[in-house]
């Protein structure tokens, strides 16, 4: 039997097509260890217990820490959350009930719109119709900026969940007289509930992460404030001006706060993974 | 349809419109608020180098140009390693590694953007002028390398740029090789293809949603501010060079908002806001189409 066998030459050009595709992932994952090196490297050296206890100090005195940044970061995080939450799930549950209408494709469209707009647009948006009117910075105006960001994730995220809750579900309760609402709210939305909070958690470590759009919203505050009216601190925005700093110390600081911006992220992750393989297991039995 | 019923679809009908009005508020009031340069200055405003607040003369070419110059080196070198690693982990690699390279590949995306030009400016810019000195002045002679080695420049930007949009890229090319049938491998195989050949195949097939895939990176590359900030440079220059130090639409905009003294400088910062958003919605609704159409076509297919 003549059988022709495969040339060499073919071969060898599939293998090295496996070996490039494997180093890619190499090449990927070298910036990535070599970033979480550094920052952890150096932020460990420079995290203290001042850095969470105290406010920036003075160019030129030693010490002190980010503590109104921290607390301002939280205050805007939680900002956004409530300005977007309810937007962003309700309007999930709108994509995924009434999913095929023209309106809803209409909602997704601009919801993917708005996930693909640059951060610092969003900033200069929330300059015009926040820190424009009001006459200065404020924690509203960079509140607002984030939560415009959370929105589409959160919308998107609670549409592909609502769709994986099975359809008998939806037709038990409507079968038993249940109207609409009281189906999503009753039957639907708790099923994949898990899920939705798993996907505000991570928009929230990734808006957490952002500071384009603070920069002229929020702005910054060298004191400790918690007031919704004026310019205040964020972990990220410090960061940033300590970074661009001719100071030693600050770039220390600047180290210790890029730590703790990983660390969230980092946390975040892992426990919308862990969530994700714990509702994929209770899905499975 | 009961009227309750009605009454809720409306209800949450108007948080989903929330969504629609936030685009269309966007649009109407960077339009707006960059009146005043738009009128001025016109279409000059992109064909002119001379960036003076002081004299109250704008011309934002430089920004155009770093935007999209940055943007398109990121892409060259980040698009070969994203379809790579979207390939090895979607076809080639074993199933226990899958999961543990997709949430890694994820992480890569999750870092914030200011982690990254913290590194990029401590970390990646010194190695970038010590590379930069070392090259032989035949190589120097060249335009794409001429010039004094600052460090900051076009080259650390581009390439901080491109580790940030490979995770972008190949998230979305392993979706779409996803969805390409099993069956056009099954034939390649059939007809005595080798694995690379058979992949070959599966990637034509998904050429549509590939090309999505990378318009998408570019998205992402286009709008990115702070790290690329911090290490190109903000030097409003027109070079071909990789270390001249040049600028970028959202850097300028990150760099110069709050000094903006007067209407005139204001406006001339929003309409380069306006127009970055005007790039990016284009260059996304082309990418989604495309990705769109790769979808339609596997169902149909599949129908068929």
């Amino acid at each position: 039997m003549n059988v022709t066998r495969t040339p060499p030459a073919r071969k060898i050009l599939s293998a090295l097509f496996v070996v490039a595709c494997g180093l890619a992932v190499v090449v990927a994952l070298v910036p990535l260890a070599f970033v979480l090196f550094f920052v952890i490297s150096q932020g460990v050296q420079s995290l203290n217990l001042d850095f969470f206890l105290h406010n920036p100090r003075p160019v030129g005195e030693v010490g002190g820490g980010m503590a109104n940044a921290i607390v301002g970061t939280l205050i805007l995080t939680g900002l956004a959350a409530t300005l977007a939450v309810p937007i962003g799930i309700l309007s999930g549950v709108y994509l995924s009930e009434y999913r095929g209408s023209r309106f809803a494709s209409t909602v997704r469209f601009a919801a993917d719109t708005l996930n693909g707009v640059p951060s610092i647009v969003i900033g200069v948006f929330a300059y015009a119709v926040v820190v424009l009117p009001l006459g200065h910075f404020s924690t509203l105006a960079g509140g607002f900026a984030l939560g415009i960001m959370m929105i589409p994730i959160i919308a998107r995220t609670t549409e592909e969940l609502l769709l994986l809750v099975p359809n008998a579900l939806r037709e038990g309760a409507l079968a038993l007289g249940a109207t609409r609402a009281r189906a999503v709210f009753g039957v639907i939305v708790p099923a994949a509930l898990p899920g939705i909070i798993t996907g505000v958690v991570l928009a929230l470590a990734r808006i957490a992460g952002e500071t384009a759009p603070l920069l002229f919203t929020s702005f910054n505050n060298a004191f400790f404030s918690t007031s919704l009216t004026q310019p205040i601190s964020s972990i990220t925005v410090q960061v940033f001006t300590y970074a661009i700093s001719p100071y030693e110390d600050w770039h220390r600081q600047a180290w210790a706060g890029a730590l703790v911006l990983v660390t969230i992220v980092l946390i975040c992750s892992m426990a919308a993974r862990m969530a994700a393989a714990r509702v994929a297991r209770i899905r499975g039995q | 349809m009961r009227s309750p019923d009605l009454g809720f679809r409306i209800g949450i009908g108007v948080f989903a419109a929330a969504l629609v009005i936030i685009v269309v508020g966007i649009g109407i009031t960077l339009a707006n608020d960059s009146w005043l340069s738009l009128q001025k200055f016109g279409l000059n405003f992109w064909r002119t180098s001379n960036w003076d607040p002081v004299a109250g003369d704008f011309g934002a070419l430089p920004f155009i140009w770093g935007t999209l110059y940055s943007s398109v080196l990121a892409l060259l070198m980040a698009t070969p390693v994203a379809l790579g690693i979207a390939v090895f982990i979607s076809e080639l690699c074993p199933p226990f590694l899958r999961a543990p390279l997709i949430f890694l590949t994820e992480l890569l995306a999750a870092i914030p953007s200011i982690v990254y030009g913290l590194w990029g400016i401590f970390v990646l810019v010194p190695v970038v002028r010590s590379v930069e000195t070392t090259l032989p002045e035949s190589v120097r002679t060249l335009p794409f390398f001429s010039g004094p080695p600052f460090g900051v420049g076009m080259l650390a930007a581009a390439l901080i740029l491109a580790v940030m949009v490979v995770p972008f890229t190949s998230a979305v090319a392993r979706e779409v090789l996803k969805t390409v049938p099993m069956t056009q491998r099954e034939a390649a195989y059939a007809l005595g293809a080798t694995r690379f050949e058979a992949i070959r195949a599966a990637m034509f097939f998904a050429r549509t949603g590939i090309i999505g895939a990378v318009m998408l990176g570019f998205g992402r590359a286009l709008g990115e501010t702070m790290a690329v900030t911090m290490v190109i440079g903000n030097n409003p220059q027109v070079a071909l060079s990789l270390f001249a130090p040049q600028y970028t639409m959202a850097a300028v905009i990150a760099n110069e908002f709050t000094e903006a003294a007067n209407a005139l400088y204001l406006s001339a910062l929003i309409e380069i806001g306006l127009v970055l958003f005007i790039i990016t919605l284009l260059v996304n609704m082309l990418s989604r189409g495309l990705i769109w159409s790769m979808a339609r076509q596997v169902q149909v297919k599949a129908a068929a």
